[in-house]
């Protein structure tokens, strides 16, 4: 029990959408939950063969509040008996089936028609097999479990109510292998739960409930290792997916009775904490769209990623020309992330709710599983090494403007930056026929302003007033973007008198700048600045790391010694850059301090669903309310 | 009348537990929608009386305060009993209370008529009164408590007996063409009735019996029941009582309960379902909660686990039983008690949990299955008022209903699971008329 307790908690904290609440007609029928912060207390009802109620109150502290003797051993031993079907899930299957009415008692057997002139519920049970009593009749093996399995069902949910409210708890984790992602039980589970507590209560379950247990033993057996100063997130390339809820539709699944088959987890060598300056950390939720929900979106965003498998396959094997076998790891990664995107048509919410991060993300642990953890080292590079040649030149030019000039070509200049993104599609196309895409034509393309989305006439208001006292930045592309759209905007913060924070990712994600790559680049250009130079010396100019190997961003998981400094420094101005940062993550996201997010819509699709055009601009700077 | 009348010929005369029909549990198939919005709508109209049926689940925690009322009964009924109490009232006196499986009758036996009176009486009156005070049986189902009689009552002014009868709900077309045979109509009578047959059969009553029902809050009818029959005891011993010592089969004593401080009390009525109340005066209460697994589900287990077709019987083979066998205990898991959680060894964790290997499926007998499955449900209904009486921080908990009707075993349970789980802060009482609380209360409320 303490191994299953610490497993709880253990994926409460540390695996996203771990937690879902189950409707059956709702769709789609699983909602997920985010991380929350506070994750105590809780109740977790048990059901194996009996069922336990433990009370969670700390990491550390719980307590064995009741439980009952009726749980899956007595559908499954009672249920043996009435049916003379051994196997726990062709039970359930047969209860899949039943109907319920012929052996249960209703209020309308009761009452005649009278309940519906007394606004009663003829529906509801009045007594479980109560016919089966009253009659001389043989009843049907399916509709004898489907009794059964209401009775078992209604009872947990009643008495985990009970218990709730005795206790003052209004979530309630349910796990155990009755549960263990049967929808015929979740959803038995959440009705009762629902008409007992009146909607006081929730019934959540667990996407990796089967696992609690192991993963507790496994961090018992690793506490002198100390996991708390690691962090841990789920690998999308390993773990399998929560199975399907309808067992009609892929009935050679349906044969194994547990949910996951397997769960991979990546254990990152920092622990992870929330971005102090979110407004509230509880109702965060990083990403903007949920595609779960929104079949349109998922629909086309799926077709994307289908569509941009082939060139991440050619990119993956040019990225390792010595090795001999890479066009053949490539093709297994593209099956591997075919049959994932496949998956995912049927399932949207395998892997808790999809968003693009999680296509992004489950693309490059993909690409990581086989042996792709850089495809895009080489392009980084070489354009690093050319966006250098070319800093010394573009710092003349923005010295040589007005400040007012300066600072819209300093805002251009980082929007330009941001067109060199090779996660996006329509710009990967140009960057493959033109290599000699230069700085300059960047600029041509972007949008004129007014911007489709347009604060900069606030933002340059802003920039009149005192300086910021410190900047946190959250960098996107390596090369141009980075080189000659960003460390220039930091130049002149820091000449106004800000401190800045440069946030890069911990590990490579596309063509993103990594913490490793970024402190190559700043120290070259430190070379050719003096600004940057002295900024970097005297510790106003700060590098760190993300704790993140996504090209999203998600500010409720970031390294704790950035989330640290964020505090200490008292930053007060959030620059957040990119579509996949500042757009499909973050683009909702409310902080306690100013914040800029910037974005070029290098997507058809988006961009006209934002009501724009490909090239279209993101300039939202916000304040928050006093 | 002549004997045999009551019971026509039946294949099957299961007498099971009462039916007050009082669980009210969700069943998760069918019109959803429609069902939600009944209940929202009933959510909504908690100004309005909730009409007398504990079946309605969403009439939990409204808190009722006014009893007897009449809600649901049409006006004819209505007018009709106000004029009669305004009047002497005639008789006969009765009280039903139709359940989904049993009909409980009271019948109130004047024993002052006058020689006026018997002068008077109307030939069909009279033949009522014989027929049901000189026999113990009606029909082939039909059968009078005898042993519950309550001797020498005075109610309304009137000195008489009170009896107690019941036979199968099933068996309720017979008696309403009884009364029809009988011309029970033309006894300026109504019958005061409570229990979701009230509904169901008012209109049998009205078109073959042309009897008007005066149908009354199954809940109100309850709490009354049970107050009155304290009040009046049982034949001069206390009505209420509990069991000292009941895990201990040698030691284990009924002894007589004083209800004199009866608020606030917990009300479990276990009929076909359960219903469970708390009671803070006579005329101030509310449903907590129910359960759908109750005396029905007992029994309708047990018939398919046995084929037994009695309760009686069903209960009959329980007491010969061994749960342990079907039953997985804590000790089964543990090798004996589990103390981190303070589990007892002989705690059952799994109710049938041996159930699920073939070979012990094949070693258990129909007495075994029989007593486990007394064990479950009593085990349960045990819980769910012990959560109750928790959470509404009540400690005396009334079991009452038909379930308990010669059910030593499952009382004894209640008793000692109550006072085991809540290290003694709470009280299993029980009822001399366990099964019968919610009728002399129809008869009552007519006085």
């Amino acid at each position: 029990m303490t191994c299953l307790i610490k497993g709880c908690n253990f994926v409460l904290r540390n695996i996203p959408h771990e937690a879902f609440a189950y409707q059956k007609d709702s769709d789609p029928e699983f909602r997920f939950q985010t991380n929350h912060p506070d994750i105590f207390p809780y109740l977790l009802v048990n059901i194996g063969s009996g069922v336990s109620i433990v009370k969670v109150e700390t990491e550390d502290r719980f307590e064995w509040v009741g439980g009952s003797s009726i749980g899956g051993g007595t559908f499954w031993g009672l249920g043996a008996l009435l049916t003379k079907t051994k196997k726990f899930d062709e039970l359930l299957h047969l209860a899949s089936k039943g109907q319920h009415t012929s052996v249960d008692m209703l209020v309308q057997d009761v009452y005649g028609g009278a309940h519906q002139t007394l606004g009663l519920s003829g529906d509801l049970i009045a007594s479980s097999f109560g016919k089966s009593a009253a009659a001389d009749k043989e009843f049907s093996k399916e509709d004898m479990a489907k009794s059964l399995l209401h009775m078992i069902s209604n009872d947990i949910g009643q008495l985990a109510c009970l218990y709730a409210k005795l206790h003052c708890l209004d979530r309630v984790y349910f796990g155990g292998f009755f549960i263990r992602g049967h929808p015929v039980t979740m959803r038995t589970i959440t009705y009762s739960i629902n008409f007992f507590s009146k909607g006081e209560v929730q019934a959540l379950f667990l996407r990796h409930e089967g696992y609690l247990g192991a993963i507790g033993a496994f961090l018992k057996g690793a506490e002198q290792d100390n996991p708390n100063q690691y962090s841990w997130g789920e690998n999308y390339a390993g773990s399998s997916g929560l199975m399907s809820s309808s067992p009609e539709l892929c009935p050679t699944q349906r044969v194994r009775s547990g949910t996951f088959d397997l769960l991979e987890m990546d254990r990152l060598e920092r622990p992870l904490a929330n971005l102090p300056l979110l407004l509230d950390p509880s109702s965060y939720v990083p990403d903007t769209v949920d595609l779960t929900d929104d079949a349109l979106a998922r629909k086309y965003w799926l077709t994307c990623f289908e569509e941009a498998l082939d060139g991440v396959v050619k990119r993956a094997v040019a990225s390792q020309p010595g090795s001999v076998d890479a066009a053949e790891r490539a093709e297994k990664f593209r099956q591997k992330y075919w049959r994932k995107l496949q998956t995912l048509r049927h399932q949207p919410f395998a892997y808790g709710t999809l968003t693009v991060r999680s296509l992004l993300d489950t693309r490059e642990h993909c690409l990581n599983e086989f042996n792709f953890p850089d495809p895009y080292s080489k392009v980084k590079q070489k354009e690093n090494g050319v966006a250098l040649k070319c800093f010394p030149r573009v710092i003349r030019c923005l010295d040589a403007l007005g400040w007012e000039e300066r600072q819209l070509a300093l805002v251009k200049g980082l929007l330009a930056g941001n067109v060199f993104d090779w996660g996006a599609k329509a710009v990967s196309d140009v960057l493959e026929s033109d290599p000699q895409f230069g700085f300059e034509e960047a600029k041509s393309k972007l949008q004129e302003r007014p911007w489709l989305v347009d604060s900069y006439g606030k933002w340059l208001q802003r920039l009149k007033g005192p300086p910021h006292k410190c900047a946190l930045i959250f960098a996107d592309n390596s090369g141009i973007d980075v080189i000659l759209g960003v460390f220039p905007f930091v130049r002149e913060l820091l000449s106004r008198g800000t401190e800045v924070i440069l946030a890069c990712n911990s590990g490579p994600a596309l063509n993103d700048v990594t913490y490793c790559e970024s402190l190559i680049v700043a120290e070259r250009i430190a070379a050719m600045d003096p600004v940057v130079h002295s900024a970097l010396k005297e510790e106003r100019l700060l590098l760190m790391q993300t704790g993140s190997s996504s090209p999203c961003l998600d500010l409720s998981r970031l390294d704790k010694g950035l989330a640290v400094l964020v505090r200490e420094r008292g930053a007060d101005l959030v620059v957040i850059e990119g579509m996949g940062r500042a757009v499909h993550t973050n683009y909702y996201a409310a902080l306690r301090c100013e914040s800029l997010k910037l974005a070029v819509i290098k997507n058809p699709w988006l961009a006209e669903r934002l009501g724009g055009r490909l090239f279209s601009v993101i300039f939202k700077y916000e304040v928050p309310a006093e | 009348m002549g004997a045999g009348r009551l019971g026509v010929p039946m294949e099957r005369h299961g007498r099971a537990a009462d039916t007050s029909a009082s669980a009210g549990e969700p069943a998760p198939e069918g019109p959803d929608g429609r069902r939600r919005e009944l209940l929202r709508r009933r959510a909504s109209s908690a100004s309005e009386p909730p009409v007398g049926s504990s079946a309605s689940a969403s009439a939990e925690g409204i808190r009722r305060n006014r009893p007897g009322s009449y809600s649901g009964a049409p006006s004819a009924s209505r007018q009709r009993v106000e004029s009669l109490r305004k009047k002497r009232q005639l008789f006969p006196w009765f009280g039903l209370d139709i359940g989904g499986t049993l009909v409980k009758l009271v019948y109130f036996e004047p024993k002052d008529i006058t020689a006026e009176e018997e002068e008077e009486e109307v030939e069909s009156l009279k033949s009522i009164r014989k027929y049901l005070t000189s026999n113990v049986a009606y029909g082939s189902t039909g059968i009078r408590d005898v042993h519950l009689e309550l001797k020498d009552l005075t109610l309304c002014g009137r000195k008489g007996n009170l009896h107690f009868i019941r036979f199968p709900t099933h068996d309720m077309p017979a008696f309403i063409q009884m009364g029809r045979d009988k011309n029970f109509s033309s006894l300026h009578t109504v019958f005061c009735a409570t229990g979701g047959g009230a509904y169901k059969f008012e209109q049998d009553f009205l078109t073959i019996g042309d009897l008007q029902l005066c149908k009354l809050d199954e809940l109100d009818c309850l709490i009354k029941g049970i107050l009155y029959i304290d009040s009046v005891g049982f034949n001069g011993r206390s009505q209420c009582y509990y069991f000292e010592n009941p895990a201990d089969a040698e030691k284990c004593q009924k002894l007589p309960f004083d209800l004199k401080n009866p608020y606030p009390l917990l009300l479990v009525n276990i009929g076909s379902g359960v219903s469970i109340l708390a009671v803070y005066s006579k005329d101030n209460y509310k449903r907590v909660t129910g359960t759908s697994l109750g005396g029905g589900t007992f029994f309708g287990l047990c018939c398919l686990l046995t084929g037994c077709s009695t309760f009686e019987e069903a209960l009959e083979m329980a007491s010969r039983g061994d749960s342990t066998k079907v039953d997985k205990l804590v000790r089964d898991i543990y090798g004996g008690d589990y103390e981190r959680f303070g589990l007892p060894g002989w705690a059952v964790a799994s109710s049938f949990g041996n159930m699920i290997s073939k070979e012990k499926r094949e070693a258990v007998s129909k007495e075994d299955l029989a007593r486990a499955t007394l064990i479950t449900i009593t085990n349960n209904i045990g819980s769910i008022a012990r959560m109750c009486a928790l959470n509404e921080n009540i400690n005396q908990v009334v079991f009452v209903g038909n379930f308990l009707r010669i059910n030593t075993i499952a009382m004894r349970l209640l008793a000692y699971a109550l006072d085991y789980w809540s290290k003694g802060q709470l009280k299993a009482l029980f009822s001399e008329h366990e099964d019968f609380a919610n009728c002399p209360a129809s008869s009552v409320s007519r006085a």
